[in-house]
């Protein structure tokens, strides 16, 4: 079931929660609503559940308006950040609420309930806890039974509220794994709430960048990686080195560093925008780049060295960072202090009167 | 440096014994709060027990079982049922109003609810039995309809309603603000209408609550002197309550009868709010775990 939003307003007295959302979330894919907190991605959510209602606008399910209707008729699951779960009831009859409520003539018969339960345990792998109270799981161990509950109903639609956000980064790690393969599983459209960039990228087939409820940007996590539209989305995704300075000759230049530009713009003024994969470190100057900088702190744990590096002769508001391969690093051995040279592969330059960023390639 | 970091702690008295506890201060309030207990509590009440007990078993069951007193254990304990029942409801729903939506005057309405414990219960005896009257501001109109309150049994419950009702809002207030939202948008997302939302979601977490707020709001009925005999009429065996009778007694100089037929109150009075500590405490432990 694709959903439709259409020129969704909504205001908490005077403030503007969203302004004019439009967007398209397609039949049977997992969409990321991606945004920093008060960007107005749960508002959002909640819009499309019916928990809150918007001042103007429509909301479709596959072309269907439910723009009126109340969230019990609109049959979407719901998974809340705090589980949510019913404390006096077990977790088989958390799980079998929403058939229970069900009115008599629709109503499965005990027994079906019984085993339809059993089936949804089994499938978040949770039959063996079906007595036992939520106050007795762990944090994982609730969201999946909260998940199981609002399958329950088999809705069409999974709407999740920062469904992760309050578990530590193991069990969030092993749940987003589980969630993606049930999804490819059971082809449901889902639409989760994250600011987690990292959760938001990897989960989905489908993000959208919101911040001061606005859209800034849907794209496909790869394509959102490689070609940010705005500054925001640049820096809300991932880690960026950022030099900026006056242009003049195809050069863009502060203090000491200087960086050619294989392609400029006419502007005073701009912004070099470098991922931390896009610049390789040299022990000298190239005849492309001359950015200084001295070594600030060196960590080795993941799959890559990173380096923080504090500029040299010039500024910048925050550290630049650069992953190395481990073996690069063992070959070399930097060490903190030492003084070192960055050299842009791929970089992207923002000027003052363009919106969207050009990507520069130096090979 | 581990060297230096030891000898900057400071040295510890020799032979001095470690408290293994990290909360400071145990001892002392947990005396002071023992010593105070059995000062303004546990004192007194024995001291009610030795009077009464000093008449032997036999006269103790006859005091307790005359025909007057039994008559007035009824009117009593069937009166404070009454009343508590109607605060369960009306107490509940005060406590949702004033939880649950925004209007003006809310937070004067909820510094009226403190009235009836601030009010000198005489105050409120008279007050109640003025507006019942049968040419009161109410009774005019209830006498219409045929129903007499003042000086009737039905007086007793208005008064005991109305001196107890705070127990059970404030009871309830805390329970129902520590209520998630959540809990009530999952189960009308699960297709639950607002009814069943109430009966499945809200009311098991509310009732012990409730109850407790109840049983509170019975014992203080049971023991309701002072609103309840200007409204009350006190005819011998249709509208007299223990604590009249305990005032009967005394007034008759019979110190051990007095303390005997208080004992009875206070002996029920205990048992059940024991019961309902012992109950809610097992209904609590499931819902929090452990």
């Amino acid at each position: 079931m694709s959903i439709e939003i259409q020129g969704i307003n909504k205001f908490f007295d005077r403030f503007q929660a969203l302004n004019d959302i439009n967007l398209t979330i397609p039949d049977g894919q997992l969409t990321a609503l991606l945004g920093p907190s008060g960007s107005g991605k749960t508002t959002l959510l909640r819009i499309i559940a019916g928990l809150e209602s918007a001042e103007q606008g429509r909301i479709l399910f596959s072309g269907r308006d439910v723009t009126g209707l109340h969230v019990r008729d609109r049959s979407v699951g719901f998974v809340f950040q705090h589980y949510a779960l019913f404390r006096h009831m077990t977790v088989a009859q958390n799980v079998a609420f929403g058939l229970d409520v069900l009115p008599r003539r629709e109503r499965p018969g005990k027994p079906e309930i019984r085993q339809r339960v059993n089936g949804l345990l089994e499938m978040v792998q949770l039959d063996h806890l079906a007595n036992r109270y939520p106050a007795q799981l762990s944090g994982g161990q609730k969201q999946r039974i909260a998940l199981a509950r609002a399958m329950a109903m088999r809705p069409e639609i999974l709407l999740l509220d920062e469904p992760f956000g309050a578990l530590d980064a193991k069990v969030r790690k092993e749940l987003r794994r589980w969630l993606r393969s049930l999804h490819d599983e059971l082809h449901f459209t889902s639409v989760f709430v994250t600011h987690d960039q990292e959760e938001a990228l990897e989960l989905s087939d489908q993000v959208v960048v919101m911040s001061n409820g606005s859209v800034e940007q849907v794209d496909s996590p790869l394509e959102l990686y490689a070609r940010p539209d705005s500054r925001f989305v640049f820096d809300f995704l991932g880690q960026v080195n950022v030099l900026s300075g006056t242009i003049g000759n195809g050069i863009i230049r502060q203090g000491d560093a200087w960086v050619k530009l294989p392609r400029g713009c006419d502007d005073d003024d701009g912004q070099l925008y470098l991922r931390p994969h896009e610049v390789r470190l040299t022990q000298q100057p190239t005849r492309e780049a001359h950015l200084p900088f001295r070594i600030e702190a060196i960590s080795v744990i993941g799959a890559e060295v990173r380096i923080e590096l504090k500029p040299d002769g010039w500024e910048c508001d925050e550290l630049w960072e650069v992953g190395i391969s481990h073996s690069d690093f063992n070959a070399r051995k930097p060490q903190r202090g030492d003084r070192c040279y960055a050299v842009p592969e791929v970089g992207h330059l923002f000027c003052e009167h363009l919106d969207e960023p050009k990507t520069l390639n130096w090979h | 440096m581990a060297t230096t970091d030891l000898s900057a702690r400071p040295a510890r008295r020799l032979g001095a014994p470690v408290s293994k506890r990290v909360l400071p201060g145990f001892g002392l309030s947990l005396g002071i709060s023992l010593f105070f207990v059995s000062l303004v509590l546990l004192l007194p009440i024995s001291g009610l027990v030795i009077r009464a007990g000093g008449m032997g078993w036999e006269q103790f069951w006859f005091v307790i079982s005359d025909p007057r007193v039994v008559a007035s254990y009824k009117v009593t304990a069937l009166a404070a049922l009454a009343a508590s029942l109607f605060n369960c409801v009306f107490g509940l729903l005060m406590a949702w109003v004033l939880v649950r939506y925004d209007f003006p005057g809310k937070r004067l309405l909820d510094a009226i609810m403190d009235l009836p414990f601030a009010l000198p219960t005489a105050v409120a005896g008279i007050t109640l039995a003025t507006l019942f009257a049968e040419n009161g501001w109410y009774g005019q109109w209830l006498a219409k309809i045929g129903i007499e309150v003042a000086y009737t049994p039905l007086g007793i419950v208005v008064a005991m309603a109305f001196t107890s009702v705070p127990f059970v809002v404030r009871t309830v207030q805390p329970v129902l603000e520590e209520l998630a939202p959540e809990d009530e948008e999952a189960a009308v997302s699960l297709g639950a209408s607002d009814w069943t939302v109430f009966r499945r979601i809200l009311f098991p977490v509310l009732w012990p609550a409730v109850v407790t707020g109840g049983a509170l709001s019975f014992a203080r009925s049971l023991g309701e002197y002072g609103a309840v005999i200007f409204i009350a009429g006190n005819s011998p065996y249709v509208s007299e309550v223990i604590s009249l009778m305990i005032f009967v007694r005394l007034e008759e100089y019979d110190f051990p009868a007095a303390s005997a037929i208080a004992a009875v109150v206070m002996g029920v009075s205990l048992l059940l709010l024991l019961f309902i500590n012992v109950w809610q405490g097992r209904y609590l432990k499931r819902l929090h775990g452990g």
